[in-house]
């Protein structure tokens, strides 16, 4: 119960009192109310309005209890009468509309500009996910103080900023709503580079990220980039249940058996995609997403559109120009349309800076190479993408191959 | 972690069932969906309209509805949340509507886990 409505109470909390560790303790104090209090009355009707209605008179006995009431209350816009409204009223206030409303102010407080990264993931998932701040721990492999110190320096932050809790103004909206998707997308990536065997709760990031995409696209339906966001996470989620053998070893995208895909994620990001499409141009998110869909929708591997990938890759590289898009733009056309075209391209980014060290580009070059019949380049290409990699199942990977393209015909 | 919810009927009034309950269903339902745990959910039609493949005594038969079971079963939804706790709290707000608006119905949902990617991690 306190999982489905925790982050509501704590929201509507925050509007009430405008500080955000406040409105957590004021939740966890009316939670233990409800310990105490349910097994002999019974579970109220609406449990997560009771809790809301509790916390809020607490608040109010709190606040009335310092000397610093009148001013409190002037400040939070409650007045005496509060008390004295029939709880009636207030069980219908804490249960319309602010909610959503509640819910997204506390999203964007969490994922404030003003905070560093690792500040807004943590403060995210412990308010909006109720992780506990040992939780987030296990799942950051960072030690339980850090977590600790990085939630309460980022309330800290928002209090000495005297950042408000609200809705970003229409002229901050695109930044504030770009911070947010990163948060989550931030979130998603770290459990989807989980690998199997590492604790549950790394994986199941995925599902707390998934989980927050889903309430975003309820509470602002109109924004194609949070559903695309949410496509895109859907549709990767989907290869989760694919992309590890039984040992261990990664399998890569084009030799994973799609029937393992989990077909309703595809269903729901195709879905998400076709929305993010209706609303508008696909931004950086969604054009993702239409990538990663062209996968989705291809049951065999050489079903695949891969003109339409190199196409979509084209536009993601022209609104956020990366050496990174370029080598998978690379590939693309290396399918779409042979392995020169897909050389051209690879070649180009050999003296990028950001892609020193990247084992990734010479084993792009290698299959390329490979493919063109230039064996012994590919080995060497493979051999050193083996070299620059730290993951040692992908060092397999590449050595493996760099063996398979030295043997070259009429060799021993 | 996905769970399958079943729902079945085994008591139903005659007649349609009541405005308010379809639509303190519905909100139900968008609540569920707004929270991002409701994956997917539809109502099912009678067995009459379906069929059943079985196998007994190494014989294959292919029978029309309707089944014979006193329970028909009404709907299903999949859900993913993150204990067991969240998912009996989610089937018995559902539960609950019914006994609630619809007076003298009776019925029951059955909650099971779907093995995931998680049941096959291999043993580190």
């Amino acid at each position: 119960m306190w999982r489905i409505e925790s982050a509501r109470v704590i929201a509507a909390l925050a509007r009430m009192v405008n500080d955000i560790g406040l409105a957590e303790e004021l939740a966890q104090d009316a939670l233990v109310a409800a310990l105490e209090e349910w097994p002999r009355k019974g579970v109220p009707d609406n449990p997560g309005a009771w809790l809301t209605l509790t916390a809020k008179h607490r608040a109010i006995d709190q606040f009335r209890r310092r000397d610093t009431y009148q001013r409190k209350l002037q400040e939070i816009g409650l007045d005496q009468e509060l008390r004295q409204e029939s709880a009636e009223a207030e069980l219908d206030d804490a249960l319309d509309d602010h909610i959503g409303d509640d819910l997204l102010r506390l999203i964007f407080t969490a994922c404030h500009p003003a905070l560093p990264v690792e500040g807004r993931l943590a403060l995210t998932l412990r308010l909006l996910g109720n992780l506990t701040t040992a939780e987030i721990a296990r799942a950051f492999l960072v030690p339980e103080p850090t977590v600790g110190q990085r939630i309460s320096r980022a309330k800290r932050t928002l209090a000495d900023k005297k950042i408000p809790i609200e809705l970003p103004p229409p002229a901050e909206l695109p930044a504030r709503l770009a911070s947010l998707l990163e948060v989550i997308y931030l979130i998603f990536n770290e459990g989807y580079a989980a690998t199997a065997g590492d604790d549950w709760i790394r994986p199941s990031l995925c599902q707390e990220a998934m989980r927050l995409g889903r309430v975003l696209a309820g509470l602002m339906p109109e924004e194609p980039e949070v559903h695309g966001l949410l496509a895109l996470m859907e549709i990767q989620s989907s290869r989760l249940p694919a992309r590890t053998a039984p040992d261990g070893r990664p399998i890569l995208l084009l030799d994973q058996d799609r029937s393992r895909w989990d077909r309703l994620l595809i269903r729901r990001g195709l879905a998400a995609l076709r929305r993010a499409e209706e609303l508008g141009t696909l931004g950086p998110y969604g054009l993702q997403a239409a990538i990663a869909a062209c996968h989705a929708r291809a049951l065999t591997p050489e079903a695949t559109d891969w003109e339409r990938m190199a196409a979509l890759y084209r536009l993601l590289a022209h609104l956020t120009p990366s050496p990174i898009v370029e080598l998978n733009r690379a590939v693309a056309v290396g399918m779409a349309y042979g392995p020169a075209r897909g050389l051209e391209i690879a070649d180009s980014l050999r003296d990028e800076r950001a892609l020193q060290g990247y084992a990734q580009l010479p084993a792009v070059r290698g299959d390329l190479l490979a493919r063109l019949g230039r064996a012994e380049e590919a080995s060497a290409e493979f051999r050193r993408a083996a070299e620059l990699t730290r993951n040692a199942r992908e060092r397999d990977l590449f050595l493996e191959r760099a063996a398979a393209g030295s043997v070259t015909p009429g060799r021993p | 972690m996905r769970y399958l919810v079943t729902f079945k009927a085994t008591a139903q009034p005659a007649g349609p069932p009541p405005a308010d309950l379809m639509e303190a269903i519905f909100k139900l339902g968008q609540e569920a969906t707004e929270a991002g745990v409701m994956l997917d959910n539809s109502g099912l039609a009678p067995s009459s309209e379906g069929a059943r493949v079985e196998v007994s005594g190494g014989r294959l038969t292919v029978s029309d509805g309707p089944f014979a079971e006193a329970k028909e079963l009404i709907s299903y939804a999949l859900y993913e949340v993150r204990s067991k706790e969240e998912i009996v709290e989610w089937t018995t707000r559902f539960v609950k509507l019914h006994r609630d608006l619809w007076p003298g119905w009776e019925g029951e949902s059955d909650i099971l886990r779907l093995f995931g990617p998680e049941d096959f991690a291999p043993s580190a």
